[in-house]
């Protein structure tokens, strides 16, 4: 399987990623620097995790205008599969390749602690080796994680079944307390209408071996694996 | 040629800044506060152009960088020719 990771000035995890798509996959995640015009035929693109150009203006807004993203869009209307992690999920939304957007925490706080996630979605191809309804640790990073979109697209996405994880307790339910940052409906994970990118404020690439103090996150990335 | 783009975030959507501005200015004894929003300003200078010209390309830079139209509304000031 063959996997590129985009980085941006100030993105500061793709190390982290290429390590659990080396121990999983088994593949060298090759690193495509923004200012590529041109991504290498991959089985996955990630978008992954930090503070490309120091969340100026928007978190992922400039990154998002970077020259690299018009193959990005290219390649996302091929079909290519997408993954977005953190900052990559705001450069998602901010690119429009998923609807809605992320926003300051409503505590207002850098949130950087485990949270419990709920597979809603297990039948796509990020998601196909956990059971439908699992409960899975997961660590959080970050300051804008806050997921809104209107009540019309929050609708649409619960109609469609695109809402992949949300935030929940320990015993899968989606409560208010269980939610970081106040994403609308809990929503932690989203896919676009055609399964094929999945954006995600937490990150998986965090819980994938034991030293890690848990393998929870493995299924995300042997799911990638089985459909590439 | 100067222009003023003034970025708020558009009604309905949660704005904590705003609440957490307000409560300080309810702490350092400022009543009477209903609501405190937050927005954003950013100043443009522009080499000299026709208005029609300037307005048309400050439109296009709100909406494909400077505001994010799913949470965000803009206002466009010219203040010079």
């Amino acid at each position: 399987m063959k996997a590129v990771i985009l980085h941006y000035p100030g993105t500061n995890r793709e190390r982290d990623m290429q390590a659990a798509l080396k121990l999983i996959t088994g593949s060298e995640a090759e690193l495509v620097w923004h200012k590529e015009t041109e991504i290498p035929d991959a089985d996955l693109i990630v978008l992954p995790g930090g503070f490309s150009f120091g969340d100026y203006l928007r978190s992922g807004a400039i990154a998002a205008r970077s020259p690299v993203m018009a193959d990005l869009v290219r390649k996302a209307a091929a079909g290519v599969p997408i993954l977005g992690v953190c900052n990559g999920f705001q450069t998602l939304v901010e690119a429009g390749l998923l609807p809605g957007a992320l926003m300051r925490n409503k505590n207002l706080k850098f949130v950087c602690k485990d949270v419990h996630l709920r597979i809603d979605n297990a039948t796509t191809r990020f998601t196909s080796k956990y059971d439908s309804g699992a409960v899975l640790r997961c660590p959080i990073a970050h300051a804008d994680g806050n997921y809104f979109a209107d009540t019309e697209t929050l609708d649409r996405l619960d109609g469609e079944n695109r809402v992949v994880f949300r935030y929940c307790d320990e015993a899968g339910a989606a409560t208010e307390a269980a939610n970081p940052n106040g994403s609308q409906r809990n929503i932690a994970g989203i896919i676009n209408e055609r399964g094929t990118v999945l954006g995600m404020m937490p990150h998986p690439e965090d819980l994938v071996e034991p030293l890690h103090g848990g393998t929870d996150c493995r299924g995300l990335f042997e799911s990638i694996l089985a459909a590439a | 040629m100067k222009a003023r783009i003034i970025i708020t975030l558009k009604n309905g959507v949660l704005d904590p800044q705003g609440k957490a501005i307000e409560g300080a200015l309810g702490a350092l004894g400022f009543a009477g506060v209903d609501s405190v929003r937050q927005g954003k300003v950013i100043d443009v200078d522009l080499s000299d152009m026709p208005q029609a010209d300037a307005e048309a390309e400050l439109q296009a830079m709100c909406r494909k960088l400077l505001a994010n139209p799913v949470i965000e509304d803009y206002s466009i000031e010219l203040t010079a020719r």
